[in-house]
This record gives C-alpha cells, structure tokens and sequence, in this order.
C-alpha cells in the first residue's frame, strides 16, 4: 500500500531523505517545478507552532508547504 | 558602471535598436517570485510607472518607461512572478495570454528574465521554457554575491554559451549592472540560441499540426496550445475545439507529459551547470535565516511578536495617521470657506460641497493607505510575511481563509479602504475573494461615532466591580459580534464558493534581508495612486448624487420649507445656531434625501426607525459617521460637535404618543444594524476595483444590507 510507504510528513526535524516519488499527479506538477524531483534529497527544516505548515530544505533553498502536501512527497524506504 | 560588464552580448546583427525603429520596443520582464523582479522594474522605470489592468483578470499590469539610451525609450512591462510556464493560478495566467499571443498589443519585442543566481537550478526551469519559445531574450542575474556568500561561483562566459544568450549580471538592491543591461537591450537582441527540451517524437504529428493551422513560428509554442488551450483567452470557441478535438485524437497526455517535460528540464539544467556553477561549499548559509525563525516562529514569542506588529500596523491607521487625515480635513474645509468669500450662488456650491467635499473624502484615506503599505511593503521585503503565513495558516484556513488574511481583518478594524487593498499580498484568488468579503465586519472606526451616541443614549454609566464599564462592555460586544460575524461569513464562503483553481501552500520561504526603501516608497506611491484614481472615481460621483438628493427637492419645496421655517422662528425664539439648525432640519426634510426617507419608511418601520433616521441611512452611505451629523441636522441640533448636546437632543425626541423615541429598543436595533451593514460607498468603491467589477461589491452590499436588517428586526423585537 502507498499509504503506508514514508513521506516527507514523517520526518523529523533535521532528517533527511530521498524523492521516491509524489503521488497526487495534480499537486506533482507544482512540486516538481519547485524542484522536488525523484531521487533529489529533503531535510525537514522546521514546523509552524502549530504543527503545520512546515519548511523543508530542497536544492539549497527553504521551501514551506502544509502536511497533507508534504505526504504527498513519497521517500525512497 | 564599474561593475565588471557581462562577456561580449550575442552577436550584433545590425545597430538598428529592438523592434522598428518607428514603434517603442516592448520590453517584459519575466521571472520567480523573489528573483529580484520588481526592484529591476523599479529601477528601469522609476517613477515613470502606470498600473492598468490586464484584460479579464484581477491583475495589476505594471508597465513603464526606461531610457535605453538618452534618445531611445522602450516600454517594460511587469509580468507576475511565476515559476514556470505552466499557469498554477489566475495571476500567472496572464503570461501565457501575452506570450503566446503573437499578434497581441502587449506581445513583448525582447524578455529581461531574472534569475537568483543563489537558487539558480530552479530559476533556470522558467528560463529554460521561455528560451524555447524562441522570443529574444536576456537573462538578468540577479543576487551574485549572495550566492557567492553561500560557496557558489558561477562562470558567466560558461553560462552564457551553454544558454544562449546574453547573461548580464545585475544587483536590484544597488542597481549595479542596470546600465550594462539597458546597452544589451539597446542593441539587437537575437532569439536564444539554445534548446533545452526535446518534444517526443510521438508528439510531433500532432503538435506540427497545431503549428501549421495556427502559422506559429516554433513547436514548443504549438505544445503550450496543447496543453492550455482551453485557458488560452485569445482563442476562438472554434480554435479551442480544433485543438480539443486533436487532443482527443491523438490521446494527449497534458499531466503526465508536463511532469515529464519538468523532470527532463531539470536534467538538462544540472547537466549545463555541471560546468557553469562550482559549490565550494556544502552547506549554504540559510544558518542566519533560521537563528532568526527560531525566535520569530516560535510558540510563544512568535506570536507575541506578530501580534505586536499588528498593534504597531493598527496604531499606525488608527492613531498616527489621524494627524494627516485631520490636515486633510482642515484644509478642504479652509479652501471651501475662501471659496464661498469670493462667489456664492448653486454652482459655487456644487464646486465646494458637492466636487471639493467628496475629493476630500478621496483624499482622506491616503494617510492610512500610506501607513498601512508602509508597513506591509517592509513585511513582504523583510521576508517576514511569509513567517505570518506560515504562523497563522493553521487557524485561518479552517474558516476558508489565508494566513495572510490576518493583516487585512485586523487593517479592517481601522478603516476597511486600505484593508481590502492589502488583501493583494494574498495569492489564491479565492482566499483572497472571501477575506475582500468578509473584512467590512470588522468594526470599523468610522462606527465609533455612532457606537458612542447611540451607547451613551441607552446604556447606562454603571460599573461592575467597580472598574468594568457596562457602556464599555457593550462596545466590546459590539466590535466581537462584527469580528464573529466576519469568521463565520467567511466559513460559509468557503463552502459556497467553488473556484477550479486549487490552491497550493507549496511556495519558496524567504531569507531574512534587509527592505529595499526604493521599493517600499515606490509601493506607497503606487498603492495611493491606485486609489485615488480608480475608486476614487467612484467615491467622487456616488458623493456629488448624496450632495445634490440633500440639497435639492422637487419643485421648489426647498425653498417654501425655508421660508416657512423662517417664519416659525419668530415664534420659536432661539437662540442663534439653533435658529440656523431649525431651518437647515426643514430644509433636508423638504429634499431628495428627505423623499427617500418617507419612501423607505415603511421598509424600516419594522426595525424600529422612522423617516428622520431614513435619511440618515440614505446620508452615511457616504460614510458611516456622517449618520452622526444628519441625525443632528435633522432633529435640528446646532452644536453637532458636542456629544453632549447631541445626545441630550435625541434623548428628547418623542415618538407619536408622546414617548421618547430612542427606546433601547431602537437604538440597539440601530446599533446592530451599523454592525453589519455595509454603509461605506468607499468600501465599495475599492472592492469594485480590487475585484474589477461590480457583481462583488453588489453582493457584499447585499449580503451585509440583508444581514443588518435581519438581526436589527430581531433585536428590535427581544427588546420592545
């Protein structure tokens, strides 16, 4: 099952992993363009007091999206 | 010009400058958000800006004029930022409607595209879909030593070979390289050279086939139409059918072939720059940036902080820019009496209190519009908006709602004007639709005035414990029922209003920098300009009708009703400004106003008013607190600047059977009444132009009208 394979949602802060795959085809484009391409590295940077959004750090630069975006993003296991 | 020039511009065929020599060169600047865009723009054009509209959308279309040379102008357009090609919302739509539109007005001669050079791989994906289009073009490198602050050294001779075309470093933050760009630009620029993306060969029957019928001058042009067709704004419904029925034929792909193309975009990027870009070292140096969110988005001091920036924003609208507001009001009312010292007659008076009074209510608002985009500029430059959003977006997208839309709903408790203005920092135009709807039930200050009268004639001066006012209570109610009201309007939106586009968070978080005051001066300049002569337009007229239905009346019943008031006086035996009050009270019922009044009266019967407070409704739609100033002409109060006197008139007033008139009843009928409703034609006057139309102002007027009544009746009738 997909739902069960590790994204971007369950890292912790200041871990790292690598772009399996993104699995809303929709939101995939947007990611993609932001340069969240398969088989490129992700470190979750930091969460809003809240929870949610959080900031990850892609292709050096700080990218912010919410959870349900971020668990979109598919890690390799 | 010390600054080190780019290596040799591409080669210069003819020294004829862009475009004929006969038309201005159109120049877009295109490039991502933060990429420095609008400091270039800023920079070229200076104070020679013009905001109009781009065709159909709610989009602002910055153009302006740069001197290339001293003798050769060229107009540059500001095009939003976007990172790509593929539109993600209605704002970046506009790009493709202009670029891929070659027999447009606005189809630009030459591209200036920016790029952050510290982010260069994803500034590089946009640049590398416009280079495929063919349009000549130059890529503007902005933020160099940024980036060589982060251990990256970029070899621009390398750069500019592997992409084809002039790559001219620039800095938008000093200006630096902006005359070695203005001589490229001044200069034949050629189409780029390069190609980046190879459309697969399965693709290329159908894609030749849209090219040929179209006559479009390149393949990846005629790939877009497949692609955006149906939002494409300048195609026929005939057009968009060919291309519909094509891309039925052939079993067009659009989602998987554009994931496809991006991925294959971003291969070519890393492979060009394996010999253009060396990092020196791994880590960049985002360390300072996050030092700083450590305190600023933090649990408790992250939103301590924010919310004493919003009290410094709200001291600024509401406080401080009292000062101008009341310079403003001064000198219309000074310039209005010399005018009345030189002629008098209908005409002077049409000039003074109907022309001049209704520019001063333009004008008036520029004090806080100023403040207001003072703050917000330096916000956005800061970085530090982006930290809002990511602080409040939790709370507020549960009510349908952005955490950007914090700044406007509090912006709103001082003046409604300036808020829905900066409700453009908000880039999803549905959350920004609902937060433009919802922020007029913010209690505004312009309700103070009447919030006090009204309190102060029904409530009580009692105090609980000793130190907690009864009338204070009530004020804080009233402001908490407006703020209720606007997050559970908002809520309903949200279900109500379906949009087809979707709205995604994913976007670059910032680094702290210092703001660029140029740009935040330039946004002031251009925010209040906007303003004034867009809805001020509109503010003007509806003023000038509110003039002439209070002074004039059919007939010559003006006149008759002075006389007649004359006369009574005589009889009544006041005293000086009570003698001018009484006539000047028989003078607005004998008018248009006082018409509308006994024509709506059956309408308000049930919320508890009559005709008098008929007019006043009719009167403070210019502004809420003029109610204040008809209802003491009306009941013919001569000293309307005193509280006081005011409220011991109205105290006085009985109704038909001889009781008095302002029950709690109808004051709390009133009270709730100036709640909701949308009493503001300033208000209006900006959601049209924020919304460029009318259908959203209408419904607001609507909505709110019909939610102040509602509640009015129902509170009129709990308390008689």
């Amino acid at each position: 099952m997909q739902a069960q394979q590790k994204s971007v949602r369950d890292l912790k802060i200041g871990e790292s992993g690598e772009i399996a795959s993104l699995s809303d085809p929709e939101m995939a484009l947007k990611l993609l363009e932001m340069g969240c391409i398969p088989g490129v590295m992700v470190k979750l940077n930091s969460r809003a007091p809240l929870g949610d959004p959080i900031t990850i750090i892609v292709n050096d630069y700080t990218l912010s999206l919410r959870l349900d975006e971020a668990a979109t993003i598919l890690l390799k296991a | 010009m010390s600054e080190v020039l780019a290596p040799a511009p591409a080669p210069v065929s003819s020294s004829a400058p862009v475009g004929t020599a006969r038309k201005v060169a159109k120049i877009a600047l295109i490039g991502n958000p933060n990429s420095g865009k609008s400091s270039l723009f800023n920079h070229l054009t200076g104070l020679n800006q013009k905001v109009g509209n781009f065709p159909g959308v709610t989009v602002d279309k910055k153009t302006g004029i740069t001197h290339l040379t001293p003798s050769l102008k060229a107009q540059v357009i500001d095009l939003p930022g976007t990172y790509s090609l593929y539109p993600k919302s209605l704002d970046e739509k506009v790009i493709i409607d202009l670029l891929h539109d070659k027999k447009g007005e606005s189809y630009p001669d030459v591209l200036v595209i920016t790029a952050d050079a510290s982010n260069l791989k994803r500034n590089l994906l946009l640049f590398t879909q416009l280079a495929d289009l063919k349009i000549p073009a130059v890529l503007a490198l902005n933020m160099m030593d940024v980036a060589e602050k982060h251990g990256v050294k970029i070899d621009l001779a390398e750069l500019q070979q592997e992409l084809g075309v002039p790559v001219i470093p620039v800095n938008a933050r000093n200006g630096s390289g902006i005359a070695a760009l203005k001589i490229v630009l001044s200069e034949q620029v050629e189409p780029p050279r390069s190609s980046f993306y190879e459309i697969p060969d399965d693709l290329l029957v159908m894609v030749r086939q849209i090219r040929y019928y179209f006559e479009l001058s390149n393949d990846y042009l005629a790939l877009h139409y497949a692609h955006q067709y149906s939002k494409l704004s300048f195609l026929s419904e005939d057009d968009k059918e060919y291309i519909g029925d094509l891309v039925k034929k052939y079993g067009f792909k659009s989602n998987t072939l554009q994931a496809a193309e991006t991925i294959s975009r971003y291969t070519s990027i890393n492979t060009l720059l394996l010999d253009a870009m060396r990092v020196t070292k791994a880590e960049n140096n985002e360390q300072f940036s996050n030092k700083v969110d450590q305190v600023l988005t933090h649990k408790v001091f992250g939103y301590l902080i924010f919310f004493g920036v919003l009290f410094l924003m709200f001291q600024a609208i509401f406080a401080w820019a009292s000062y101008p507001m009341d310079l403003i009001d001064g000198g219309v009312a000074s310039l209005n009496a010399w005018i009345h010292t030189l002629a008098e007659g209908p005409l002077v008076d049409l000039l003074t209190e109907g022309v001049l009074a209704g520019l001063g209510g333009v004008l008036i608002f520029i004090p806080q519009i100023a403040l207001l985009f003072a703050f917000i500029a330096i916000l956005e430059e800061t970085g530090y908006m982006a930290r809002v959003t990511f602080l409040m977006d939790k709370i507020m997208r549960k009510f349908g709602l952005n955490g950007k839309s914090v700044v406007p709903l509090i912006s709103g408790v001082a003046c409604a004007v300036p808020a829905i203005m900066a409700t453009r920092t908000i880039e999803s135009w549905k959350d920004r639709l609902i937060t433009i709807f919802v922020t007029p039930l913010m209690s505004c200050s312009a309700r103070l005035p009447i919030y006090a009268i009204m309190i102060g004639l029904v409530v009580p001066e009692k105090y609980f414990l000793g130190f907690l006012s009864l009338q204070g209570l009530v004020l804080m109610a009233l402001y908490l029922i407006g703020f209720v009201a606007a997050i559970v309007s908002a809520a309903i939106l949200k279900w109500v209003l379906k949009t087809k586009e979707r709205s995604y968070f994913i976007m670059e978080f910032p680094t702290y920098k210092m703001p660029r005051w140029k740009n935040v001066g330039l946004t002031i300049v251009e925010k209040s300009k906007a303003f004034v002569f867009q809805a001020g337009k509109v503010i003007l007229a509806i003023s000038v009708i509110l003039w002439v239905m209070s002074t004039y009346g059919p007939g010559n019943s003006i006149e008759q009703a002075e006389a007649r008031a004359t006369a009574e006086l005589t009889t009544l035996n006041l005293e000086e400004a009570d003698a001018e009050a009484h006539v000047a009270g028989q003078k607005l019922e004998a008018s248009y106003a006082g018409k509308f009044g006994k024509f709506i009266e059956p309408a308000i019967r049930p919320l508890g008013y009559d005709w008098k407070v008929g007019i006043a409704l009719l009167t403070s739609f210019a502004a809420r607190e003029v109610f204040v100033g008809t209802i003491s002409t009306i009941y013919s109060v001569g000293d309307a600047e005193n509280e006081a006197t005011v409220k011991e008139k109205l105290m006085a007033q009985k109704d038909a059977s001889g009781q008095p008139f302002f029950t709690p009843a109808r004051a709390f009928s009133l009270l709730i009444f100036y709640v909701f409703a949308m009493q503001c034609m300033s208000t209006l006057a900006v959601v049209y132009r924020e919304t460029k139309g009318w259908k959203w102002p209408i419904l607001q007027l609507v909505y709110m009208t019909g939610l102040a009544y509602v509640s009015a009746f129902i509170v009129f009738r709990l308390f008689s």
